[in-house]
């Protein structure tokens, strides 16, 4: 499937926590669009003109429809959290390889999200057929996504301040319910995905994480996005993989981090 | 109307190409533009091995452009050659080879390696800012970048573009050494050495600290380089610096380029190129203009 650079229209937009948006774009990329992926969001300022990375939360294949669940945290995500109903924003996708659903589906699998790591847990949710134990970490009782990841496994939360759900970070809640796994997916941030990797490679057991790194073309051609790897691979030669195309999703023991 | 121009012997269909490092070698930008309507598509840096480049962040955003710390990542000249150079030649566009190394004779390996593979030009980078070794120290004194320049040609089959930095004092003095040791050509601006400080987390914003800059905020001061150079050497030479459409493109040539880059922009719109190809053939058939060349140096005081 070819990427494309196209105009999106806004079907709606909501703030959902503190500093978090619910945005549903227009767009026929959704018909393409597979768990995991991510498109990038252009911003009309032109002092701002390097594409946003943004993860897919929920496609909507029949009413070709994304749904973007983002934080602003500069310039860029804040001018996206103005947009209103029938406005227009220029995207590009769809990019990156998604979660690989086959290593999952029919086993104990965890589904783990930190922050705004959480968002595109929600398709995965949706998509994957396995048993599911869908596993969550917020700084505090802005807990969003939470209800409609229950409708998908059992959802455990944890919280950095202990208001909802186990005190810690999303490791805290895997040791105080006993849970177990035969594969797990995450997404979150860099502490977070090196605990997941350091319990996978304990465990014995596969994790497919998706990484983020500041990029700027988003489709493989500046190398700006690079992560160490264990093998070298086919493209680059050296031990750097492109984020933006080789990833997002990478299976831990493959990536240095 | 007619938008060919001719760099050393070498004709291209019209005055827009790539510039290194923004476009790969062209197969990334390939799904959203016709690679067969460029003038000319100037690669990535090649070495003669492997480079890993530096640590991430790589890049960051600055007001109007950006800053990147790649560090020349490159797969080597051997799987270049194997992988890069079939895939251009499919097309109809010149191929022009961006060349980095950490010493002359890296440069000339590289040089030589490329000689029979039907390449058209070559263009030498001895301007990036991101490499501690090699490239801009050859790039930032009159009698490096003369002495370098000589010895690659010496060893050169295809025509040699020197490619400039805008990190030195006097461009008018590295443009005619550049022409006096031999270059059929110049390139230029290189990427502005710059830096970004974040004062949330108070760390730098790049790994490397310093990058380059580039984007349309840059534009000015290339425009005015490459007026600068093209006025001191009789040698083609290549405008870019922040060119982001045919307008940007046009200012160029009206400064002396024969040809122009674009880079950055590439980030900004994956359609950039195209669209500055047409641009252009607006621009001109607004103006009645036949000639793509009467716009070179046209500028009026």
């Amino acid at each position: 499937m070819q990427k494309k650079k196209l105009t999106a229209t806004v079907k709606s937009q909501q703030k959902i926590a503190e500093g978090i948006y619910d945005l549903r774009l227009s767009t026929e990329l959704a018909a393409e669009a597979s768990v995991g992926q991510f498109i990038c969001l252009y911003p009309k300022d032109k002092s701002t003109l390097l594409p946003r990375p943004i993860s897919i939360c929920e496609v909507d294949k029949d009413k070709e429809t994304l749904r973007l669940v983002y934080r602003v945290a500069g310039k860029g995500t804040a001018e996206f959290s103005g947009l209103k109903e029938g406005e227009t924003v220029e995207i590009l996708g769809n990019l990156g390889n998604g979660f690989p659903l086959e290593k999952g589906a029919g086993k104990r699998v965890f589904i783990m999200g930190g922050g705004i790591g959480i968002p595109p847990m929600l398709e995965l949710s949706k998509r994957l057929s396995a048993e599911k134990q869908i596993i969550v970490g917020y700084r505090d009782r802005d807990t969003f996504l939470k209800e409609e990841l229950e409708q998908n496994g059992s959802v455990y939360v944890a919280t950095e301040d202990g208001s909802v759900g186990s005190r810690g970070n999303v490791m805290d809640a895997i040791r105080e319910n006993g849970l177990c796994a035969d594969v797990i997916y995450a997404c979150g941030p860099m502490p977070m995905l090196r605990a997941i990797k350091g319990y996978a490679q304990e465990k014995g057991i596969p994790a497919y994480i998706s990484l983020e790194e500041h990029m700027a073309c988003g489709v493989g051609a500046c190398l700006g996005c690079v992560v160490k790897t264990k093998n070298i691979d086919s493209h680059s030669h050296v031990n750097n993989a492109r984020i933006c195309t080789d990833g997002p999703v990478f299976e831990a023991g493959e990536v240095d981090i | 109307m007619n938008t060919k121009v001719t760099i050393a012997g070498v004709t291209l269909q019209n005055p827009v190409m790539t510039a290194s490092g923004t476009f790969g070698s062209g197969m990334e930008y390939g799904e959203f533009v016709d690679l067969n309507k460029l003038g000319a598509v100037v690669t990535k840096g090649v070495a003669n091995v492997p480079w890993a480049g530096n640590p991430t962040p790589r890049v960051a955003e600055v007001y109007g452009g950006m800053l990147n710390a790649i560090g020349l990542q490159n797969p080597g000249i051997d799987v270049f050659i194997e992988r890069d150079i079939p895939f251009l030649k499919q097309y109809q566009t010149k191929i022009i080879v961006n060349v980095c190394g950490k010493t002359v004779a890296d440069y000339i390996e590289v040089v030589e390696k490329l000689g029979d593979t039907g390449v058209d030009m070559l263009e030498i980078n001895v301007s990036c800012p991101n490499v501690k070794e090699g490239a801009i120290a050859f790039g930032q004194k009159t009698d490096a970048l003369f002495d370098i320049t000589s010895q690659i040609k010496k060893h050169a089959v295809q025509p040699v573009i020197m490619k400039l930095s805008p990190n030195v004092t006097d461009i008018s003095e590295m443009a005619r050494a550049a022409e006096a040791a031999g270059a059929d050509a110049i390139s230029l601006i290189n990427t502005l050495t710059g830096m970004k400080i974040d004062i949330h987390k108070r760390t730098f914003a790049l790994a490397n600290k310093t990058g380059g800059m580039s984007g349309p905020a840059i534009k000015p001061i290339a425009v005015r380089m490459v007026y600068q150079a093209a006025s001191a050497v009789k040698i083609p030479v290549i405008g870019m610096g922040g060119i982001c459409n045919a307008e940007d493109a046009i200012e160029f040539l009206l400064a002396g380029a024969s040809a122009v880059s674009v880079g950055a922009a590439n980030f900004f719109n994956p359609y950039a190129t195209e669209e500055i190809v047409r641009g252009i053939e607006a621009y001109m058939e607004q103006y009645k203009i036949e000639d793509v060349k009467e716009l070179i140096g046209a500028v009026q005081s």
